[in-house]
């Protein structure tokens, strides 16, 4: 049962999304998320919204599995908004007792939202059509350029893949621990927070003590293997552009342009707000 | 000139304290001389702390003797500029497979050693088929390594080695967490290695019947070489195995029992045939003459 766990949010099916290089999905969702911030229209959105569900058509990922992914924003988005409905001063839509809502206010809080959502559905589609390793691959390669600058980024990414290699191992050696602690009648199920935590303390210690050691051996295991960082290393998997990657790119430059349309050209012909 | 050749080695482990004074000095290999040539399958058997891990890991240059030379394939261990050749020479299979699988995938981890040896890509996808073919494990190239047994996962292990193309293969103690059925599978797979590749396989073991199979067998206790020859020789020595705490394979302690207590079979039987074979041979002569 542990071991079939999934990390992050990967959803596996078959889309072209899911096929795509993930260079390309990061920084595709880097550029939608630029997109949201440059303008702040009724066209921009529309077209926002429109990138937006094509891209969750596109990627084959029920919606009802991207939608899980709001859970976690709910009250940030709430608060979010009622902040910038009360808060926002300007011209009054309507009063009652000690608040008054403005107009701005109203319209602040409606696209802050929709940006938060938009943000957070663009970027979930991402993950959720790349698995976790080919992440780690794609962010190598995305930010390979802050190795001019000493950031240890191949390493970074060598600590990701391993620590992914490692959970569902750590997982199920807690799963051990805790039935051995449990046979010799320790108390996990306790509902005062502090004596739970407490009771946590022998499962954490076996745990780090074993993950350490495991640390050790796989680290003499990977020197044994000529591991020396990234110096020279070939892929065995190298990551190529193809066909659709470009494809994408040219979607996403119109789009950009389409944004910038909206955002400045559209306004001034057929004003609204 | 044998494929690896230590001369007079010892290894001291250091144990210190809290502020970095000596607290004691444990002699893991003491004085050790040995000659290992090329295409031999060498067993080193030895009970728990006799030396046998630390030797094993003098063979890949990952512990460097504290006096005397290793030489692996004419090169010295302690020449820092030789540590990757070294370690393409020789690959080595630990004991735990869980804690020597870096790749998320089976084919991915295979292919971590000939990525990190800066092997071009077509090459690697063709070291890897080669590799997994000859453990047995091309099936499972796609699977999770979390879903294979302890057996598949030593296969695995082994292959990631093969991947390498050493000339050498030392496996510590790669059975030592394995049920009997994935023993036999790594054993089989070594074996095959050894006749078929002509690997130098180097196997490091407390379990007497993997033994068996081997050209020549080293007993180690106490850092030193208690007493090496082939297995048929070795297990002559009943006693003096016991002596060391190893235990012989039950048939050839059966025989040596048996000859113990006055039957004339030959000393060294190792496998359940031959001791068929020798006993049915004494009915013929007359066995029931024999035991009255």
């Amino acid at each position: 049962m542990l071991r079939d766990i999934t990390l992050g949010q990967y959803y596996q099916t078959e889309s072209i999304l899911h096929r795509l290089d993930p260079r390309t999905k990061i920084l595709a969702s880097f550029f939608y998320m630029l997109s949201l911030f440059l303008f702040t229209n009724v066209y921009v959105y529309v077209l926002a919204l429109a990138m937006l569900l094509l891209m969750i058509e596109l990627s084959h990922v029920p919606f009802k599995f991207i939608i899980r992914g709001m859970k976690a924003i709910v009250v940030l988005l709430i608060i979010t908004a009622v902040f910038n409905l009360f808060l926002t001063k300007g011209t009054t839509f309507v009063s009652f007792w000690k608040f008054t809502i403005t107009e701005e206010g109203l319209r602040n809080a409606g696209f802050m939202s929709l940006r938060l959502i938009f943000l957070i559905l663009g970027s979930s589609i991402m993950t959720l059509t790349t698995s976790p390793n080919q992440l780690t691959d794609g962010l190598e390669r995305v930010f390979g350029f802050l190795k001019i600058f000493k950031v240890p980024v191949h390493e970074l990414a060598m600590m990701m893949s391993i620590a992914l290699r490692f959970i569902p191992i750590l997982v199920d050696e807690t799963d051990k621990i805790m039935k051995a602690q449990l046979a010799r009648c320790a108390d996990f199920e306790s509902k005062n927070i502090f004596k739970k935590a407490k009771s946590f303390i022998p499962v954490l210690v076996p745990l780090f003590v074993s993950a350490f050691r495991r640390a050790g051996d796989l680290a003499m295991a990977m020197e044994a293997r000529c591991y020396q960082g990234g110096q020279g290393r070939t892929k065995m998997k190298p990551l190529k552009y193809k066909g659709r990657d470009i494809l994408t790119y040219l979607v996403f430059v119109l789009y950009l342009a389409g944004i910038f349309v909206c955002g400045i050209l559209l306004p001034k012909l057929l004003p609204i707000y | 000139m044998g494929i690896i050749k230590t001369i007079k080695l010892t290894f001291d482990y250091i144990r210190r304290n809290e502020e970095g004074d000596v607290e004691g000095i444990t002699t893991a290999v003491d004085d050790l001389t040995l000659d290992i040539q090329p295409g031999d399958f060498v067993a080193i058997l030895g009970h728990n702390g006799s030396g046998k891990s630390t030797l094993a890991k003098h063979f890949n240059s990952i512990l460097h003797p504290t006096e005397g030379t290793v030489l692996v394939d004419g090169k010295d261990t302690m020449d820092e500029d030789k540590v990757w050749e070294i370690r393409q020479t020789a690959g080595m299979v630990f004991q735990n497979p869980d804690n020597q699988i870096i790749g998320q995938i089976v084919e991915e981890d295979v292919g971590f050693g000939p990525e990190n040896m800066g092997v071009p890509t077509k090459e690697i996808w063709e070291r890897v088929e080669n590799s997994l073919k000859q453990v047995g494990m091309y099936d499972y190239r796609k699977a999770s390594p979390n879903k294979l047994s302890g057996g598949q996962k030593q296969r695995v292990s082994i292959a990631g080695v093969l991947a390498m193309q050493p000339k050498c293969i030392i496996l510590d103690e790669p059975t030592a967490m394995l049920d009997p059925q994935g023993r036999a599978e790594v054993i089989r797979a070594v074996t095959q290695l050894n006749q078929k590749e002509k690997i130098t396989v180097i196997l490091i073991t407390h379990y007497m019947d993997e033994v068996v199979g081997a050209d020549h067998v080293y007993v180690m206790d106490k850092g030193k070489i208690a007493f090496s020859g082939t297995p048929r020789e070795v297990f002559s020595r009943v006693e003096e195995l016991k002596s060391l705490r190893l235990s012989v394979p039950p048939v050839t302690e059966l025989a040596y029992e048996l000859k113990k207590a006055g039957i004339p079979l030959p000393d060294g039987v190792l496998t359940r045939e031959e001791l068929v074979e020798e006993v049915s041979k004494l009915k013929k002569e007359g066995f029931r003459r024999i035991v009255r």
